[in-house]
């Protein structure tokens, strides 16, 4: 008797978890919980990927003929706003401010990251901001390009620049709470025995996009202030008519936009070390190797952003020492690819779904990485600059990296964070149709830019016809590779299969605590003892 | 018996409400707090350094147009500002003393006295502006300038100097707001020698925003005098 009405409130307590101990909006507003914070950024930027991948839908339509369906003007706002969106509103918070919020307090050992109501102020900006961009898109949109180069969007802009300006302003804000609630968190909140070297890596390459977000956005953000205040006065620092230099601002732009490309990255390659860990059930190779390397790349990321302005009046000394830091900044990453391989062999590699974007991330990044070394050499960047095979190239790391890596990470977790399990065969089969149409899409573009085709244009010369229909024909594939997981995704938070602590028996503190977890994480403080990656023989673990 | 327990209760409950729930000691939550505010920090130089970047590269393009301003900058009123804010620091640091002692009154005395001296440099700030509209000295605005050759480049120095030291001001400005946070803090005697990281760390951004002012002064106002 005694057992029984022990073990039956016992079991009851066990499904109070951070998702049903509080019921309706306002819990979910004004909650300060990492993880529920978690969820709400992985519903906006999902809201906002589709508006960005609409976006990219409608100029994909546009290229199916030569002379361009849509006006010029139109064209132009499309592809700028699906820049601006995609970049500063998916892909820079897209696995810090969802996975990594969800989990760097439960890989350290801790209740909640160090600043619990900054991380929900950072949500609140990043909506602000978001709302403010969907402004000026429903205004009319912005022309400049997502870059917002000098003078397209101060002497000569006419349209609505200030707005997403500010938006980008606010969600910048947004990006650094992020990034500095992670590096305290990581300094200061780690579990008794949770020391650097046992940190997960998916926790150090956090940690290196924190650095980067915490030293670059600031940068951005004064220089978009600059350009706001420029507008205003119609007269400014950038304004050549008093002797004023547009290439300012593009040494200031991408004095942030090339470290932000690493924000867009490292977060992804953290995801990679964690699945291929797991799936390989093998210690990452080289463990130390790994987590430097995700240090060297945030600290060469803020020495190299003069690759962008190879052809753009910058003397031929400096554009050689830009162009070697840029050759240099490739090795870390190369170091990545050939420990995750290394990681991998003799192991006892299954093949779920998160590998396979694992598999996805580790082809397509390298594809990539290797088409970046073209355009850090002076000679060929000259030939390349401002034609497809930049958009191939950028697009293989952003998509191809990134994406698959928040897709690999989120069906991953995905048991942790809902309690449930997704379908295996549909989300390998949307995993297929994403590889297939994502290389359908962007391959031909690396063709069409060594051909000569210049980007942001609305029409092309005809020969560039074939190729144009390809990626167009890519892009729809690909986009139903993106709605399938949405919608099997949705469907499993009622109707998937329930999850156990563990399903993949993947080492790592998260794995160790009840899905989905408590509000708290731990009823008490973990003590780490062993290392990260620490597998053991499969049956031992799996439950 | 049971009345001598009570007085203990309060107190060690007033313990446990400063220490926050994610954290294990309050030593972990101090240090946490201290980290956040030097990160924070860091992000404010960046912000800055932009347009100090934007400042070294033009004046080195036009260092002629830029020493020319300088006549038209008012030293006596910047130098008597840059004491005011030196004079602000003291106090600040003072109240965080006052606040690591227990001594309510000094330390609502110092911040007060901050406040003061920080409202002083802005009162200062506001007649300097109100001078360079006066004088069609606004980039955008109007702008006239004597002599005539350097009108143009004259205009990129106005420009960053309405720049930095409106987002110096606009810093000041909401510094005074955390202040006045603190003043009311005080005096309910919410801090104490157990609990002070609130001042300590406005106080650190009290003393930034002074740093910054102490680099833009000889930059902005001092340009062409030499000796």
């Amino acid at each position: 008797m005694a057992t029984l009405t022990h073990g039956a409130p016992e079991i009851a307590a066990s499904e109070v978890n951070y998702l049903n101990v509080e019921h309706g909006w306002k819990s979910w507003l004004f909650t300060t919980d990492h993880k529920r914070i978690a969820v709400l950024y992985i519903v906006s930027i999902t809201l906002m990927f589709f508006v960005g991948g609409f976006m990219a839908v409608l100029f994909r339509i546009n290229l199916l003929e030569p002379e361009g369906i849509f006006a010029a003007e139109t064209y132009n706002r499309l592809f700028s706003m699906h820049g601006i969106i995609m970049v500063f509103f998916f892909l820079v918070p897209s696995i810090p401010a969802t996975l990594a919020n969800f989990l760097i307090p439960i890989m350290v050992g801790a209740k909640d990251l160090a600043f619990p109501r900054i991380n929900l102020l950072s949500w609140y900006l990043y909506v602000i901001g978001a709302f403010l961009t969907m402004y000026a898109v429903i205004r009319g949109g912005v022309d400049t390009g997502w870059t917002f180069y000098t003078p397209y969007s101060s002497t000569y802009s006419n349209s609505y620049v200030l707005a997403a300006a500010f938006g980008v302003f606010v969600a910048g804000f947004s990006s650094i709470l992020t990034g500095l609630n992670f590096i305290v968190t990581v300094h200061k909140m780690r579990a008794p025995g949770m020391s650097w070297s046992r940190l997960p890596l998916f926790v150090w390459s956090n940690y290196a996009t924190g650095l980067i977000q915490v030293l670059g956005t600031p940068v951005l953000a004064i220089t978009l202030l600059l350009l706001a205040f420029e507008r205003i006065a119609h007269v400014g620092i950038f304004d050549p008519n008093i002797g004023g230099d547009p290439i300012l601002f593009q040494h200031l732009f991408w004095f942030y936009s090339h470290p932000a490309v690493y924000i867009m990255i490292l977060p992804g390659m953290g995801v990679i070390s964690e699945i291929v860990s797991c799936f390989s059930r093998k210690r990452v190779f080289g463990y130390n190797f790994v987590a430097f390397s995700s240090m060297a790349i945030a600290v060469l990321s803020f020495v190299v952003w003069g690759h962008h302005l190879f052809v753009t009046g910058q003397s031929v000394y400096t554009a050689i020492a830009f162009s070697f830091l840029s050759m240099v900044v490739a090795v870390p990453s190369a170091i990545k690819v050939f420990n995750w391989t290394a990681t991998m062999y003799k192991g006892s590699v299954s093949f779920d779904t998160p590998m396979l974007y694992a598999f996805g991330f580790i082809g397509l990044f390298t594809i990539g990485g290797l088409t970046g070394l073209h355009l850090a050499s002076l000679s060929t960047d000259v030939a390349m600059h401002g034609t497809y095979f930049v958009v191939a190239h950028f697009h293989y790391v952003m998509v191809g990296g990134m994406v698959m890596a928040f897709m690999g990470g989120l069906h991953f977790w995905w048991p942790k964070i809902t309690g449930r399990m997704y379908p295996e065969a549909w989300s390998k089969f949307a995993a297929l149709i994403v590889f297939i149409g994502f290389n359908l899409t962007f391959f031909p573009q690396f063709i069409l830019g060594y051909l000569g085709m210049p980007r942001r244009y609305h029409a092309y010369p005809p020969e560039f016809q074939a190729l144009n229909v390809l990626s167009t024909a890519g892009a729809s594939i690909l986009g139903i590779g993106y709605v399938i997981p949405m919608i099997y995704l949705i469907w499993s938070l009622k109707n998937g299969p329930k999850a156990g602590p563990n399903p993949w028996g993947a080492a790592g503190l998260e794995w160790q605590i009840p899905s989905p977890p408590t509000t708290f994480n731990f009823d008490e403080t973990p003590i780490v003892t062993e290392e990260a990656y620490n597998y053991g023989p499969l049956e031992e673990v799996i439950g | 018996m049971a009345d001598t327990v009570v007085p203990a209760g309060p107190e060690t409950a007033v313990e446990d409400i400063r220490l926050k729930h994610h954290f294990a000691t309050s030593a972990q939550q101090m240090d946490a707090d201290t980290l956040g505010m030097w990160t924070f920090l860091i992000t404010e130089v960046l912000f800055f350094g932009g347009m100090f970047t934007a400042y070294v590269m033009y004046r080195n393009m036009y260092l002629g147009a830029f020493a020319s301003t300088s006549q038209y900058m008012n030293v006596v009123l910047g130098g008597t500002n840059t004491a005011v804010l030196i004079c602000s620091s003291l106090t600040m640091a003072l109240a965080v003393r006052a606040a690591q002692l227990s001594n309510r009154r000094h330390q609502i005395l110092f911040l007060i006295l901050t406040m003061i001296f920080g409202t002083a440099f802005l009162v200062i700030k506001g007649f300097e502006y109100h001078a360079k509209w006066v004088e069609h000295l606004v980039p955008g605005f109007g702008f006239q300038y004597e002599p005539a050759q350097y009108a143009h480049h004259a205009q990129i120095l106005f420009f960053l100097y309405f720049a930095m030291t409106g987002m110096h001001a606009l810093h000041m400005v909401v510094g005074l707001g955390l202040l006045t946070y603190l003043v009311v803090q005080a005096y309910r005697r919410v801090f104490s020698a157990n609990y002070f990281v609130p001042v300590e760390m406005i106080g650190l951004y009290w003393h930034f925003v002074d740093i910054v002012w102490i680099f833009l002064f000889p930059l902005l106002y001092l340009i062409g005098h030499r000796r």
